[in-house]
């Protein structure tokens, strides 16, 4: 089934001309019919926009094949619902924004169209990117294609379920405490988080600017590899855009680990953590080993306050970034005799319980007299984990943790005790604080229910390189790549 | 680890969120026992670190003041809840 390939196995068939555009983009749109009312990964979808697309992709392969500056050409990559598409609608998986229509492609659309993607859909998401399982969507909840009674992950539940459903070759996440690689990890598949910077934020909307970043959903490390060649690079409309070079990342993807040093730190292996997702990270240790990497014992001491810091920081700045809905310029909006009683029930009315709960502790921490006491402290323990990583990273090439504690937990388990939803971004969450790169790759799958487990690579900042690396030799030389859900 | 009181009503007015009273008691509860779990930073001891804003090494990033495009009136407007006369539509705002 078409649907089914990698975006390397689909690139050479497009520019052999044994398979069409159409075909692919119609096998997608397929198995959406089939499978989507099951685990409601897309929120929208506008077909007949994704098949003209396709079309136009097969004139330019019939013209003249895919070139070095068209990698995805003919490849369908759906897109959470939080990246603005020119005159489709952008939710952000809220009511609040009513029927907007974004006015404008976001930089990393622009990117994939100039590189001859098929742009279409908009996955499910966690409202605002706040939530850890996608149930807090206004447009319902996205469920694991390997076992429906259970959560994706979350925030970007839609995009890795889609990817894993087979919904779609490839699709963009975003990420800012483990928004990408927790939802791969529970679904089984790859996720990437580049470094902050790597990626243009522009038409992403925001959460917490300091910790957002866009980053791909895909079947393997090299179609991750190839989507983050395509949409990683500086842009002048994003200020915290990094001016760096864009190395060819899926040429770094020679199978070859010798000699690189992968820490394990010794605050990841103890309390909370599922003794299946042990023995899963544990034998992918003995693999690195197996294939000529070292492993090195390392400590992160901060690891412990990673979780605390990130909710003082993520919310803080999410109460600023979620001010603009008022009411006034977008969106619904529920009149009011002034502003004020107009911001307050068309805010009241327009967010979730979640998104509530985050912009009232984002207000707290942020308000006089808490300031120095909350955000400022936050700010100075970030520097702390911060200097933990860049003290690791001189020791070693990158970290290996388990991606999260736990397999994917039941729908509504967790949604009343939101802490106890909070604590489960213990592995992912210093990423997004200390500025580093991580991916989530799949390792294994738990007993009964068979349920995917994720290990995470932690790289230095920029060293995208060194983790797609290790990632794709470990992919090799282990079958969990070939395995499908029962949809 | 000790829950804390958080004032909702007056942080909800500086978020300008209404609330139903159920949703305050409720956000009181969970808010109290996140803001209680957050207590754990005051083991550390920050003296002489700097804060970190952002973790990338890029400072004061600016460009030309000079006018370029951007998104045109009717883009801007298109979304709008209320407009008239190329303006948005807002409740009075003074006497």
């Amino acid at each position: 089934m078409l649907n089914q390939l990698t975006i390397s196995e689909l690139t050479v068939g497009l520019a052999r001309r044994e398979v069409s555009a159409r075909e692919v983009m119609q096998s997608c749109l397929d198995r959406i019919a089939s499978v989507d009312d099951k685990i409601h990964a897309f929120i929208s979808h506008n077909d007949a926009d994704a098949l003209a697309q396709a079309d136009a992709a097969d004139r330019l392969l019939a013209a003249g094949g895919v070139k070095a500056e068209r990698p995805l050409l003919g490849v369908p990559v759906a897109i959470k619902d939080v990246i603005a598409v020119k005159n489709q609608r952008l939710n952000c998986g809220s009511k609040i924004l009513g029927r907007f229509i974004s006015p404008y492609d976001a930089t990393v659309i622009e990117k994939l169209r100039s590189a001859g993607a098929i742009v279409f859909g908009r996955l499910n998401m966690d409202e605002f990117a706040m939530g850890s399982s996608t149930e807090n969507s206004a447009f319902g909840v996205t469920r694991n294609p390997w076992d429906p009674t259970r959560i994706p992950g979350g925030s970007s539940g839609g995009s890795a379920a889609a990817v894993v459903a087979d919904e779609t070759i490839a699709a963009l996440g975003s990420d800012t405490g483990g928004s990408i690689r927790q939802p791969a990890a529970l679904c089984g598949c790859v996720g990437l988080k580049p470094t902050y910077g790597r990626v243009s934020r522009y038409g992403l909307v925001a959460f917490a600017s300091s910790l957002d970043q866009i980053g791909t959903f895909a079947k393997s490390i090299r179609d991750a590899a190839t989507l983050l060649g395509v949409i990683a690079g500086h842009d002048a409309r994003d200020s915290t855009s990094v001016p760096r070079p864009v190395p060819d990342y899926a040429a770094a993807l020679d199978g070859n680990v010798q000699g690189l040093k992968l820490g394990l730190p010794k605050e990841y292996l103890i309390g909370g953590l599922d003794p299946e997702v042990k023995v899963a990270v544990d034998a992918a240790v003995k693999k690195f080993q197996e294939l000529g990497a070292e492993i090195v014992e390392i400590s992160l001491p901060h690891t412990d306050y990673a979780v605390a810091t990130y909710y003082i920081i993520a919310t803080a700045e999410a109460s600023a970034n979620l001010a603009r809905f008022d009411g006034i310029r977008y969106g619904a909006r529920v009149e009011g005799a002034d502003p004020i009683e107009l911001y307050g029930r068309t805010r009241g009315a327009g967010f979730g319980a979640e998104v509530k709960r985050r912009i009232i502790l984002g207000t707290y921490v942020l308000s006089s007299g808490y300031y120095d006491a909350y955000y400022l402290r936050a700010q100075k323990v970030r520097t702390l984990i911060r200097r933990d990583f860049l003290q690791a990273f001189e020791k070693v090439d990158a970290i290996i943790t388990p991606t999260s504690p736990t397999a994917a937990f039941k729908i509504g388990e967790k949604f009343d005790d939101p802490l106890q939803m909070y604590l489960s971004d213990i592995f992912t969450i210093s990423c997004n604080l200390a500025g580093i790169c991580g991916v989530s790759l799949p390792c294994g799958f738990t007993q009964a229910p068979k349920l995917p487990m994720g290990l995470q690579l932690l790289g230095k900042p920029f060293g995208e390189e060194t983790i797609l690396r290790l990632g794709h030799a470990y992919e090799q030389s282990v079958p969990w790549q070939r395995e499908k859900p029962p949809l | 680890m000790a829950a804390i009181e958080i004032d909702i009503k007056y942080v909800a007015h500086l978020a300008r969120l209404a609330l139903t009273s159920d949703e305050e008691k409720k956000l009181a509860s969970q808010l109290g026992n996140v803001l209680g779990y957050i207590e754990k930073l005051k083991e550390l001891d920050i003296a002489g670190v700097e804060p970190t804003a952002h973790a990338v090494p890029m400072i004061n990033v600016t460009r030309p003041d000079e006018i370029r495009p951007s998104l045109p009136h009717e883009a801007a407007l298109h979304n709008a809840p209320a407009q008239a006369n190329g303006l948005f539509i807002v409740p009075k705002i003074v006497e």
